[in-house]
């Protein structure tokens, strides 16, 4: 492991960015030896895991004389690493409670004699999937997300990220029922609760096998790998300069190098709120019910809204202070007695318990203040876990920060406000998707494995 | 002509709403006393506070000149005077009656020297004017939360039983805690609008560690978006009829089932308000209301465990407007407080919450009176007590229209805190039966006090048979505790944990309140009288025993001496049918050995050790019992050379012996007995006040003063002697020295709860564990 370590130092030590590869990831996988898949991303262009380098390290020195028989031998162990490959098609997949998130490894280094063998359900997945950005009504490929370049397992290719509705489960196993999906002999891997949910419908609808995994495990698992291969040479992860002036914060790339402890905060439907002590070694602090879904929930029945983008849409232009009751709205101005600002939120949805009020207020206003309250209890209670944990560093992700810099710019004020500076919001650029891309992880794992 | 109009059509004629039709000089009582005004206006609900000062008579006993004295005469003079004492009056009411309730207060209000009425409370700014105009007062403005601060600290010190733990399906809705006067510290919850988090440290050291925006208000707000129902209490109702599974997602709506690997269940709410993200479907106003509660009680719940836990702090109180009274939040926090902490942190109520922000504004006024260095008590007459908020239970009783409710608390002469004897002050309770709980007692006793009444309100009449009107004031009594027994019966948790001493006090403060502060003032000079005649007798008797045989006759006297109880039904029954019987027949009564509870070999086996180095007993009755029982026994072991400190009532209780009577008891026998009188002169012998007025004991409400001579004499052993202090209350008090707790059971019913008979004695000693001194075998049993 440490002859394996050291040339990824080397080759890590180019322009990219190597922080969080030698020191997040890899320094995990040295020391658990639990980990066996790795990638130096686009840096050194197409090495392999971590067990491969150790192979081919040895191997090089010994090859050095270019013995017949040693190189022999090393084909034999490509070979072996071959047929333990798990077989294309790569996916990942993690079911919440209102979207799937599905992670699609796209093989780009295909040989002319792979591509013969390559069945044809198998090329039509990868051409639907790789050549569509949108999949049915609900369907969609985040194209800005994509991995590009990714060395997985020995093989090279580009890593999508699709997301659709829980809702759209059924038709989703349906359509891996018409396109003969169980032919392929894949393990899918899949982790969120709708694993556990739909497990017995991939069974009947489509003759298919889930792998079901823990979601935080995964999600940990993912979030450590994504940041270790860095987003496309550039930082996964980023902070807010200036916090304490949401108008005029500075979205800033930071490196998450040596990110434990961490209080990780995910934030889908609901929230799940960890404290990470090291790759495998986390626990469950607290969650609250008060999450996306809540906010996309309450804004469906009071705007009559249909979309997260709708009802983000709507608060980027509405003004939380017709509907939320200040400090000030109460005090006049500042509560001095327990120093709270005027302008500070003492009642959410205050000023709705009057008739007048209620009748002057847009959808829009409505739309902000949910976001806003949500956003706020989220950092509150994010906020008091990180000081009972005594844990400084706080990430959030989780897909109710997709496209919301409303509340990732909120949260990273309300760390810093309400800790006078002690705590740091930090945010990753691929928000939602850590789960399925642990749930990836965990197939060329499972493969390797004799 | 409002005042008598208000009672709501559906509940005319229910006992329960009397409050309603209550004419205003009953709700408003004493303004021609009254000073130093203070009023907190809420959303709904005006909170007005005053001070006045109650003009009752007192019984006093004066000892007559011993050299005039001539056989035949009366032992002591009691005369009837009239005593002054502070009261305050709490009163609640709706925001709609505040102009009348002015105009009244105005017409009434007979002091001039007040200029100034304290405010507090959102709405005190929206009436000042009306206010300023109507009783031509200055409105003084006082913040918030310090108010509400003020008034929890006071009401948690005066009040035992203030706080409950709240359980929707047990048979009590209402769990008391009995709080102690070391009440610090403790985290306060305010609900009102938004979330307001204090951390109490102190009477003047508190601070606001935290809070959040989702509060009443949300609920109120997003409550009257989502459903068009604009009030506050109707949301609630319709939360109460919801189903929020319709409305939230669950874990299993995601895992299909629980969520194995974290232990969360799959009924446990994932996403709030998750599965309303459709464009296609309907949602009732119930399931929505349902939905919004549980999202905002648990995430109230959650915070204040968080904060519980960061200041480690385990007394968690909650109050505002969101909770006050209202079953449903108070279920919803309790459920969501246990789910966080797993149990390790109880979810407190307040019995008088809604009055904390006018009690802190009223104290804020008379700082110069300085009202904390006094204690306070209930005053159980003037007091409307708890309703039951339950929907259920009355649903007419949650239209609180035109309903008035009232808290008085009397100035207490005495300053009170713990016994310092006490072996753990925090887990003492002094009951040993919490008749709100245990329904067959509660129906036992209830009914036993109704049958009792006739007998109480004759004694009652006799007791001033100079006074024509003195029949007139006892039917009112009457009819004020019959309807206080009734309200008790029906919300036994009223006042608190319903218990034997909660109704034996209810009685004292309705007959002090109709002027009868001593009905037993004639029978107790009598017996006493008689008794002392017998005094010498008796010691002399005893003198020619064996120190063993005496030892024995020392404790069945005390026992018969204590048969003597007109408190006891079984036992007044048959005093008044036979006026001969006797101190003799009565020891004839008692149980032979052994006894229901029998630690009398061990007690002898002490006393053939080093004698004591003090003594404290708490005494009974008059009469019999104190001088033919108690100073028998408290002369043996002065003659062993222990101290003793006499603990008597500082006012009168039933025929219990006061301090002013004891005084004159104890220099009557002082002047015919050398070793009382020696004891006396030398201070062996001290006589000091309980700082009760009960026929019951709380050791954790007791005199300091007494509390003082404890520690200075270093009292050893406690004695406690009779029903309502060693059986009723403290049968399971432990101690941290040794103790004799003794009763003959006057009460049938008792008795065989007891598993014994009437008369049955229990006599139980008890050394606390690893104590020096010991040499017994083992501590006594208590009975099964």
């Amino acid at each position: 492991m440490d002859k394996g370590k050291s040339i990824i130092d080397k080759k890590g030590s180019g322009s990219c960015y190597a922080n969080g590869l030698q020191r997040g990831f890899h320094s995990q996988a040295s020391n658990g030896g639990c980990n066996t898949f790795n990638s130096s991303g686009n840096c050194s262009g197409g090495t392999s895991n971590v067990e491969h380098f150790r192979y081919l390290h040895t191997d090089d020195v010994e090859a050095n004389g270019s013995s017949p028989a040693k190189r022999c031998r090393l084909r034999r162990r490509v070979e072996s690493l071959k047929r333990n490959r798990p077989p294309f098609p790569w996916f990942g997949m993690d079911i919440g409670g209102t979207l799937v998130k599905l992670v699609y490894f796209e093989p780009k280094d295909i040989t002319a004699e792979e591509e013969q063998e390559e069945v044809e359900n198998l090329k039509s997945i990868r051409r639907y999937l790789t050549s569509n950005t949108a999949y049915g009504k609900t369907g969609v490929r985040d194209v800005h997300l994509e991995l590009k370049n990714l060395t997985m397992c020995g093989r090279t290719g580009n890593l999508h990220f699709i997301r659709f509705p829980t809702q759209a489960m059924h038709r989703f196993i349906q359509m891996g029922s018409d396109k003969n999906f169980s032919s392929l002999h894949t393990t899918l891997c899949a982790t969120g609760g709708g694993a556990y949910k739909f497990e017995n419908d991939f069974r009947t609808m489509a003759d298919l096998e889930l792998l079901k995994l823990d979601e935080l495990d995964c999600l940990i698992h993912g979030l450590l790998y994504v940041d270790s291969v860095s987003f496309n040479g550039h930082p996964q992860c980023y902070y807010f300069e200036n916090p304490s002036d949401t108008q005029n914060s500075v979205k800033t790339p930071c490196s998450l190098a040596d990110p434990f402890p961490m209080l990780l905060v995910n934030i889908g439907s609901g929230v799940s709120i960890l404290a990470v002590y090291s790759k495998d070694d986390y626990k469950r602090v607290t969650g609250t019910s008060l999450g996306g879904g809540t906010f996309l929930g309450l804004c469906c029945l009071l705007t009559g809204c249909e979309t997260f983008e709708e009802a983000l849409d709507m608060a980027s232009r509405g003004d939380s202070s017709n509907v939320d009751k200040l400090v000030k709205d109460i005090y006049g101005g500042d509560y001095e007695r327990f120093s709270l600002q005027g302008s500070a939120v003492a009642s959410s949805f205050g000023h709705m318990m009057s008739k007048e009020k209620r009748d002057s207020i847009s959808k829009e206003d409505l739309a902000r203040a949910m976001l806003v309250t949500i956003t706020n209890n989220i950092g509150s209670i994010a906020r008091m876990c990180a000081v009972n944990e005594k844990i400084e560093r706080v990430v959030f992700v989780g897909n109710f920060l997709r496209i919301n810099t409303v509340s990732t710019k909120l949260l990273a004020y309300a760390m810093d406000f309400w800790s006078k500076g002690q705590l740091k919001a930090l945010f990753l650029e691929h928000e939602g998707y850590f789960g399925a891309v642990g749930a990836l992880l965990e197939l060329l794992k499972s493969s390797e494995e004799p | 002509a409002m005042w008598g109009g208000q009672s709501s059509s559906g509940c005319a004629g229910h006992s329960m709403d009397k409050s309603i039709t209550l004419p205003p000089d009953e709700i408003f009582r004493n303004l021609e006393n009254a000073k130093r005004f203070a009023i907190d206006i809420g959303g709904s609900l005006t909170k007005l506070a005053y001070y006045s000062t109650v003009q009752h008579k007192v019984a006093k006993v004066r000892s007559f000149d011993h050299t005039a004295k001539t056989e035949g005469d009366p032992l002591y003079e009691i005369s009837m005077q009239e005593e002054v004492s502070a009261r305050l009056h709490f009163i609640k009411f709706e925001n709609a009656y505040i102009e009348t309730c002015l105009d009244f207060i105005k017409d009434h209000l007979v002091n001039t020297d007040t200029k100034v009425i304290k405010a507090t409370g959102g709405g005190a700014h929206k009436f000042k004017d009306l206010i300023e105009k109507k009783l031509k007062l200055r409105v003084d403005k006082e913040d918030e939360m310090t108010c509400l601060i003020k008034g929890c600290n006071f009401v948690l010190r005066n009040i035992t039983h203030e706080a409950f733990v709240y359980a929707k399906h047990a048979d009590s809705e209402f769990r008391f805690q009995n709080t102690h006067p070391d009440i610090f510290p403790y985290l306060l919850i305010n609900i009102g609008s938004g979330v307001s988090i204090f951390k109490v440290e102190s009477e003047d050291t508190f601070e606001r560690v935290g809070g959040s925006s989702i509060g009443g208000g949300t609920f109120w707000g997003l409550g009257a978006l989502l459903t068009k129902t604009k009030r506050f209490d109707e949301l609630l109702q319709l939360a109460s009829k919801g189903q929020h599974t319709n409305v939230d997602m669950l874990v299993k709506d995601i895992y299909g089932g629980s969520y194995g690997s974290l232990g969360l269940t799959g009924d446990l709410i994932a996403s709030s308000f998750g599965k309303s993200a459709t464009p296609d479907k309907e949602f009732s106003k119930e399931d929505m209301a349902k939905s919004l509660l549980h999202m905002i009680s648990n995430d109230i719940g959650q915070l204040a465990c968080l904060y519980a836990r960061l200041h480690n702090l385990t007394r968690v109180y909650f109050g505002g407007f969101f909770i006050r009274g209202h079953p449903v939040t108070m279920h919803t926090i309790t459920y969501s407080i246990n789910f966080f902490t797993k149990g390790e942190v109880q979810a407190l109520f307040l019995r008088h919450e809604g009055y904390l922000g006018t009690i802190g504004a009223f104290l804020k006024g008379a700082e110069e009176d300085n009202p904390n260095q006094y204690s306070w008590g209930e005053n159980y007459a003037g007091s409307s007590g708890l309703m039951s908020t339950s929907p259920d239970l009355n649903p007419m009783q949650r239209a609180r229209s035109g309903t008035f409710d009232m808290l008085e608390m009397d100035r207490l002469e005495r300053q009170l805190v713990n016994l310092p004897l006490l072996q753990d002050p925090s887990s003492y309770i002094p009951d040993t039966v919490d008749l709100s709980e245990d329904a067959l007692a509660r129906e036992y006793w209830l009914y036993c006090f109704e049958e009792a009444l006739d007998g109480v309100v004759k004694r009652a009449v006799a007791s001033q048979p100079d006074l024509p009107e003195a029949a007139e004031r006892a039917e009112k009594f009457r009819h004020k505790y019959q309807h206080k027994l009734q309200t008790l019966r029906h919300q036994p948790f009223a006042y608190g944990s319903l218990t034997v001493r909660s109704l034996l006090d209810t009685r004292e403060h309705c007959l002090n309140e109709f002027n009868f502060p001593d009905p037993y003032s004639k029978i107790k000079q009598g017996e006493n009288d008689l008794a002392l005649k017998y005094f010498q007798k008796a010691v002399k008797s005893l003198g020619e025993l064996s120190w063993e045989q005496r030892q024995f006759a020392l404790v069945r006297g005390l026992l018969a001496g204590n048969v003597f109880d007109w408190g006891a039904k079984a036992v007044s029954d048959v005093l008044e049918s036979d006026p001969e019987f006797g101190f003799e027949h009565a020891k004839l009564q008692l149980e032979e050995r052994p006894w229901l509870v029998d630690a009398y070999d061990q007690w002898l086996k002490r006393l053939k050790g080093p004698p004591h180095k003090c003594a404290l007993f708490f005494v009974d009755n008059s009469g019999i019992d104190i001088i033919l029982g108690v100073f028998p026994f408290v002369r043996e072991l002065l003659c062993r050379g222990t101290e003793v400190v006499l603990a008597s009532n500082s006012s009168p209780a039933l025929n219990d012996v006061t301090n002013s009577e004891l005084q004159i008891l104890t220099e009557r026998i002082a002047a015919m007995d050398l070793v009382i009188q020696s004891a006396v002169k030398e201070d062996r012998l001290t006589l000091v006040q309980s700082g009760s007025s009960s026929p019951c004991l709380d050791l954790s409400r007791l005199d300091k003063v007494l509390a003082g001579v404890v520690r200075e004499r270093h009292v050893d052993l406690v004695i406690i002697e009779g029903m309502g202090r060693a059986i009723h209350t403290n049968y399971y008090a432990i101690l941290s020295c040794e103790s004799l707790k003794m009763a003959v059971i006057k009460n049938s019913w008792l008795a065989d709860r007891l598993g014994g008979k009437l008369f049955s004695v229990v006599f139980k000693y008890e050394v606390p564990p690893g104590h020096k001194t010991t040499t017994l075998d083992h501590v006594p049993v208590t009975p099964s």
